[in-house]
């Protein structure tokens, strides 16, 4: 079992507390079926030591989108060499949530320092709706834990802008706290309404040969039907469940799709 | 926030997606602050094939910062030396992209105008909702 990161700096009145969706992403990456994977796909970067380029692709990038505490992203970073069998990655976080952001990149750096020798490079924590500002083609692996929760609605992001920011004087109001906590569960119809924007972002976002998605789901966003949905962004598109917990009644109760592009990564 | 996440970062505007303008994002009465990391030539060697070269430059004569070689370095350039550390130019590209940070001030996208703000070395990518 590799080390969870701590998140004790942050407040879980506007931030996404650590649950068991987020534990079971961190057991995924981490399980041999995906850092096998990862290896395949990501391994081998250049020797610093023969001064050769085995990879002429460079570091991979790991985004993390709506990263929140930043438990995953910090996980992924401070053990790089495990997943990836290698220190050589950058890793992202976004958020639209700019207390997530500043927590993520507490998160990260506390992770990275208490992993010395297996840690990856952390760049930074941008604030942003989904991949809004990530130049497209970029992203080698995109992990995301989607506001999944069935909901009336979702969040009113006309006052976003006002919530987003501290105010030093009077402190954040319930209301703000309120808005901020429900982006990072509210999903609106089937709980998909954010996770179809994602989906719609990962053509471009993703690297056209060597780009994967992470995403979790829960059982009522009817998995099986979002599988169909990303089989039909184009030829070529796979999807395939790699992790799951929670058995309620016979079904998943959360699930971790691994959506890629066919193609050997090695050959390219 | 790093030199080197602006590399990965364009204008949020679906409307600049596909203009060549909106990227690099120009810094804008931008407060730099070094932020010390460990050096480590191995991963500048990595890192080398996934940056925009001339965005780079672009990005370091509009900062005032000294000047990179016009054209990429190879990446046994950057792991040269009986040290294996690569000299100057590694230390400068390391400096530049990983220890230099903007902590306040404006990202600015040279197709439609848009300035992002960055404070505390967070950059807002957040559009009001006319702008979505």
């Amino acid at each position: 079992m590799l080390p969870t990161p701590s998140t004790s700096h942050a407040s879980f009145d506007n931030v996404y507390e650590p649950a068991e969706d987020s534990f079971l992403l961190l057991d995924t990456l981490s399980a041999s079926s995906e850092t096998n994977f990862l290896r395949e796909r990501f391994g081998q970067p250049s020797s610093a030591t023969e001064g050769t380029v085995d990879s002429p692709q460079g570091a991979p990038l790991i985004v993390e989108v709506g990263a929140g505490s930043g438990v995953v992203l910090a996980f992924v970073n401070a053990h790089a060499d495990v997943l990836f069998g290698h220190r050589h990655i950058l890793t992202l976080g976004t958020d639209i949530n700019s207390f997530a952001c500043r927590a993520t990149r507490t998160t990260a750096e506390k992770a990275s320092a208490e992993a010395p020798d297996g840690h990856g490079n952390f760049l930074d924590a941008v604030n942003m709706d989904l991949t809004a500002a990530i130049r497209p083609g970029t992203v080698d692996v995109l992990v995301f834990n989607p506001p999944y929760v069935p909901t009336a609605e979702l969040p009113n992001l006309s006052q976003h802008l006002q919530y987003n920011t501290y105010n030093p004087v009077t402190g954040n109001s319930f209301e703000q706290d309120s808005h901020l906590l429900a982006l990072s569960y509210a999903g609106g119809v089937e709980g998909m309404e954010t996770t179809n924007r994602l989906i719609e972002q990962l053509p471009e976002v993703l690297h056209p040969e060597r780009g994967v998605a992470y995403l979790l789901l829960c059982a009522q966003n009817k998995p099986e039907k979002v599988k169909e949905h990303i089989r039909g962004l184009g030829a070529g598109w796979l999807v395939e469940t790699v992790g799951s917990s929670g058995k309620q009644g016979g079904w998943e109760k959360l699930q971790i799709l691994r959506i890629w592009r066919a193609g050997s990564p090695r050959a390219l | 926030m790093k030199l080197l996440t602006l590399n990965f970062l364009t204008c949020a505007r679906r409307a600049c997606k596909s203009s060549a303008d909106a990227f690099p994002l120009h810094p804008r009465d931008v407060e730099l602050e070094i932020v010390e990391a460990e050096p480590n030539p191995s991963f500048l060697s990595n890192i080398l094939p996934r940056l925009e070269w001339p965005a780079l430059v672009t990005l370091c004569a509009e900062l005032g910062l000294p000047g990179l070689p016009g054209e990429a370095p190879e990446v046994a350039e950057l792991t040269a030396g009986e040290d294996g550390k690569g000299g100057k130019l590694a230390e400068d590209l390391h400096r530049l992209l990983l220890e230099t940070t903007v902590k306040e001030g404006a990202l600015v996208c040279g197709s439609c105008g848009h300035e992002y703000r960055v404070k505390e070395g967070i950059a807002n990518f957040l559009l009001p909702s006319h702008l979505v």
